[in-house]
């Protein structure tokens, strides 16, 4: 009969990164090119929304600097298009790369901030709800499967309308973006929920787990410093499928006029700018924002579907 | 090797199969070779990941990628069938050999009857009518002891108990009249009260219509109870093999020794049970020479070096170890 | 079987009341419907009698009360940017939704679930690579973008489909159609392939997972081990154990069609109810809002339980649980 399993404990980051730098993760990722592509991808756009008041050639929301003569110029390597707006500008003269720059901030920063907000709110709960079982268990689940059959999008416009609906419509623009992050961060939690609770589910029953509730070890404690560290794996994958999700949302919700407001523009909000210039044929102003919106979610999904084959213990 | 002149049902010579990966190829099975005679029961005993498993799957030609047979020669009837093309041994599989896994509740389609999944299978291989088909798998049943044939073929796998399952899995593996079965664990999975019933069956069911077993397992008191010949498995290599009452009576290989020694006897008390120290190594950690020399208490030089021959010590009874060589003490 | 269909319609009514709890409680706490309904000029005295005709100031249990049984007969007051019954307005614009979504779901079913049985068996191949790749740009890109990318390509460019409205429709009584015009149905295409893309993929990669799941799965090793055709053993025993499960989360990604619709709807100005709720959420309609969320409720709890039922009658082991509790085998 063999001895009681001590799992592994993740919990030790500089383990982990021990553990990461020889492990086949890192080799799964180096042999797949698409995948570092990818992630070369995302690393330019987070930089690049980071970084943006030094990558971008011009600052987009300086009212001084722009000017409505440079409107609607091509981009450079068309006729009539000069190179210090490479991507051409929009009907306020404003440079379409810089406004790119900018836009994927907010796209990323709602994105993320989305996520995180989703993740506090369902691992939480999964963890809670593995652990108590009982009526607690049922109730939580017994939400999350109601609102799973409804689409993320109907909630998040759900939401969205509410809030407007409350404040008054100064008050709103201000907190638009928070409103916007609650939004798609409570249309999300219940993967984390469900993932969570199910690991939690398995862990509960192991012997360790026991043996720390016999010594007397708070429910919380174990939770948070033996189940915790073991979910942990899931949950990224979630996570960075969640946040292509999110971007995606946000980019809707914007394109639809219910997302940020128009003096933070987002790449979905750029893209219903320039939505009505397609018929006048200047394209370049909805397309770049778009090229720019489908790579990013494309890179982020890459990255999250080879995170999910990767710490998929079946495939091993 | 085998004494009749008789040529066997299946002949595996020197048989190897590999698994490639990031670390390097692993060998699961090493240069193996036994024979099989018509209507006979061969044991394949050893622990988990000896390789007898592997070699099952072989042979069916079921081998999970990526692992590849890399070597040796697989003879049905004196015909090879370890290089044949895919559709020539489907049409070997369930017709001339069959195979019966483990886990009675995961080798049935949950849903699909079991009366459609005889039928479908013996309509495959054997030229009948539907209706015969139908009639031939309700006398099967009744065969295996499935009460009410009739009525119950037409239930779903999920209505019947395990060893029940495990009825219905081997008349699955006999409907097509294959003479060979290969059984992988067929009681592993099961009850411990109803091991013994579906081990006799599987033995009675398989004589009475004239198929050899390959009878995998971990389970010495299987072995004993129905096998005729048994092989014994360690890190991929055969260690022992021979008549079973020979090999369980009076094993020759330290290991087998060991094997034997674990069992605590019925009939007599005995102080402490044999352990053998250390564990069977992973494959990617074999050791050079003889895979259990490191474990082994009558190990000497050549031991280390070399991997041992078979050497004959009775008759149809070999042992791969150098004791019994020349140099050894113990050559017959 | 009966017992289970009751229980699950007891659920659904449930699912209901809570919904039209929250519609409620969008419906009378949202904003004053007193300062929606009156202009600004009307005095205190007037709104505080409007508010006692409306029954305002009744108990909540009341007013929740009303405003069920009004749900139940259609009736969900005024808009406030229409000034029209709501239920009109809905009426009027639900059958664009539903040409649209079941055109929608039938072209992601027809594409997806045979793309996703060809992937799957033929794992290693160019074509299923790069049907692989395409439905990964697929999730990917958002409805909104597909559509302006679509419109940009052939209606703008090239010329050949309209880029916005229904085109012409016929009144058949109640419904109104487009699917009999050669307008109506160029005008379809489009938003039709926007909406059905993002569902084509995910059902596309679902039926693919799942199938190769299967494929991994014992009884499946059991049947090449018994010497089964390839045929049988792909389309006869895997297909069935593929399908399945995949019929449940099928259903009810078709069921968000009608919701992703929206989208669409806003895209190409397709008169449908998705584009009446996005206006409705701009101007803060709230009995729109309401009326559109109780609906969509009621659909999905309809898709719901049918997917259930279907589930039960396909599964076998779902409906012969009594039996194997009455002690068979």
């Amino acid at each position: 009969m063999a001895m009681a399993e001590f799992p592994e404990r993740r919990g030790s980051p500089l383990g982990l990164l021990h553990r990461l730098a020889e492990s086949d993760l890192l080799h799964s990722f180096l042999s797949s090119p698409v995948t570092v592509v990818a992630a070369v991808v995302t690393a330019v756009f987070v930089g690049a929304a980071v970084f943006a008041p030094w990558v971008a050639p011009h600052d987009p929301f300086d009212l001084a600097s722009v000017n409505l003569l440079d409107a609607l110029l091509p981009p450079a390597w068309m006729e009539g298009g000069e190179w210090r707006f490479p991507l051409g500008t929009d009907d306020q003269g404003r440079d379409v790369l810089s406004t790119i720059i900018y836009g994927s901030r907010i796209s990323l920063g709602v994105g993320f901030a989305s996520v995180l907000f989703a993740l506090l709110i369902g691992v939480p709960l999964g963890l809670v709800a593995g652990y108590a079982g009982g009526r607690v268990d049922a109730i939580i689940m017994r939400i999350a499967d109601v609102q799973l059959s409804f689409p993320a999008i109907l909630i998040a416009l759900l939401v969205d309308g509410v809030a407007r609906g409350l404040l008054p419509r100064e008050l709103h623009d201000e907190m638009a973006i928070y409103v916007l992050v609650f939004a798609i961060g409570i249309s999300g939690w219940v993967q984390y929920a469900r993932t969570v609770r199910g690991s939690t589910l398995v862990e509960r029953d192991r012997e360790y787990v026991q043996a720390a509730r016999l010594i007397g070890v708070s429910p919380a404690r174990i939770m948070a410093r033996h189940i915790l560290p073991n979910v942990l794996g899931p949950v990224l994958v979630i996570a960075t499928i969640h946040l292509a999700l999110a971007i995606i949302t946000e980019a809707t919700l914007s394109f639809l006029g219910v997302g940020v407001p128009p003096t933070q523009p987002s790449l979905g909000t750029l893209i219903r700018i320039g939505n009505d210039y397609l018929f006048s044929g200047e394209w370049w102003i909805t397309v770049f924002p778009g090229a720019a919106l489908a790579i990013l979610v494309l890179a982020v999904n890459l990255l999250g579907d080879w995170l999910r084959d990767a710490l998929n213990p079946k495939l091993r | 090797m085998a004494e009749t002149g008789r040529q066997a049902l299946l002949q595996v010579e020197r048989l190897r199969v590999e698994f490639p990966t990031r670390r390097g190829r692993l060998v699961a099975v090493d240069d193996v070779s036994f024979d099989i005679h018509a209507g006979e029961v061969l044991g394949v005993v050893g622990e988990s990941g000896a390789g007898k498993s592997v070699t099952g799957s072989a042979i069916i030609g079921l081998l999970d990628p990526p692992g590849r047979i890399a070597g040796g020669r697989i003879l049905f009837d004196g015909q090879r069938i370890d290089d044949l093309p895919e559709e020539r041994m489907r049409r070997i599989r369930g017709r001339h050999i069959g195979a019966v896994f483990q886990d009675p509740l995961t080798s049935l389609n949950p849903l699909y009857t079991i009366g459609r999944q005889l039928t479908e299978t013996i309509l495959t291989h054997l030229d009948v009518t539907p209706r015969e088909a139908r009639e031939r798998a309700i006398r099967l049943l009744e065969e295996v002891g499935i009460p009410a044939a009739a009525r119950r073929i037409d239930a779903y796998p999920h209505e019947f108990s395990g060893g029940m399952r495990q009825r219905v899995v081997i008349a699955l593996a006999l409907c097509a009249e294959p003479r060979l079965v290969i059984a992988d664990e067929p009681t592993t999975a099961l009850d411990v009260s109803v091991q013994a019933q579906i081990i006799t069956l599987l033995k009675r069911v398989c004589r009475e219509h004239g198929a050899a077993v390959m009878l995998i397992t971990h389970d010495m008191g299987v072995i004993a109870e129905a096998a005729d010949r048994v092989a014994v498995m360690y890190a991929g290599r055969i260690v022992e093999i021979g008549p079973v009452a020979d090999v369980i009576r009076h094993p020759r290989h330290p290991y087998t020794v060991g094997l034997m020694g674990s069992i605590p006897p019925l009939h007599r008390k005995v102080e402490r049970l044999v352990q053998i120290a250390g564990s069977m190594p992973r494959l990617h950690e074999i050791p050079p020479g003889c895979a259990f020399h490191p474990r082994c208490p009558r190990c000497f030089a050549p031991c280390r070096e070399r991997r041992p021959e078979r050497f004959a010590v009775a008759a149809g009874h070999e042992v791969a170890c150098w004791l019994y060589g020349e140099a050894g003490d113990a050559a017959a | 079987m009966l017992a289970f269909i009751l229980r699950r319609l007891v659920q659904s009514v449930l699912v209901m009341l809570a919904v039209g709890l929250i519609a409620f409680a969008l419906f009378r706490y949202v904003g004053d419907p007193i300062n929606n309904l009156v202009g600004q000029e009307t005095s205190l005295a007037d709104r505080e009698a409007l508010r006692e005709q409306l029954g305002l100031n009744d108990p909540f249990p009341v007013q929740y009360a009303r405003f069920l049984a009004g749900a139940i007969r259609g009736d969900f007051g005024y808009s406030y940017i229409y000034r029209r019954p709501v239920a009109e307005l809905i009426a009027e614009r639900m059958p664009a939704t539903l040409e649209l979504s079941f055109a929608a779901a039938l072209l992601a079913l027809l594409v997806g679930v045979p793309m996703g049985v060809y992937t799957a068996l033929r794992r290693r191949g160019i074509l299923a690579q790069a049907f692989m790749m395409l439905s990964l740009i697929g999730v990917s890109i958002p409805t909104f973008l597909i559509g302006i990318l679509l419109i940009l390509f052939f209606g703008v460019l090239l010329r050949w489909l309209p880029t916005f409205g229904r085109g012409e429709v016929v009144e058949l009584g109640w419904w109104s159609t487009g699917l009999l015009t050669v307008s109506g149905l160029k005008a379809l295409i489009m938003p039709a392939v926007t909406l059905a893309l993002f569902q084509m993929t995910l059902i596309m990669r679902l039926v693919r997972s799942e199938m190769l799941e299967v494929l991994r799965t014992d009884y499946i090793r059991f049947a090449r081990a018994r010497g089964l055709r390839s045929r049988t053993i792909h389309f006869g025993h895997a297909l069935k154990n593929t399908l399945v499960p995949v019929m449940t989360i099928t259903g009810l990604q078709l069921g968000s069609i009608i919701a992703f619709a929206i989208i669409t709807e806003s895209v190409f100005q397709w008169p449908g109810m998705g584009l009446l709720f996005v206006q409705a959420i701009n101007e803060v309609d709230i009995p729109v809002m309401a009326a559109y969320l109780m609906l969509i409720a009621f659909i999905f709890v309809l898709i719901n339980l049918i997917v259930d039922i279907l589930y039960y009658l396909v599964d076998p082991r779902l409906r012969i649980e009594k039996a194997v509790a009455h002690g068979h085998g």
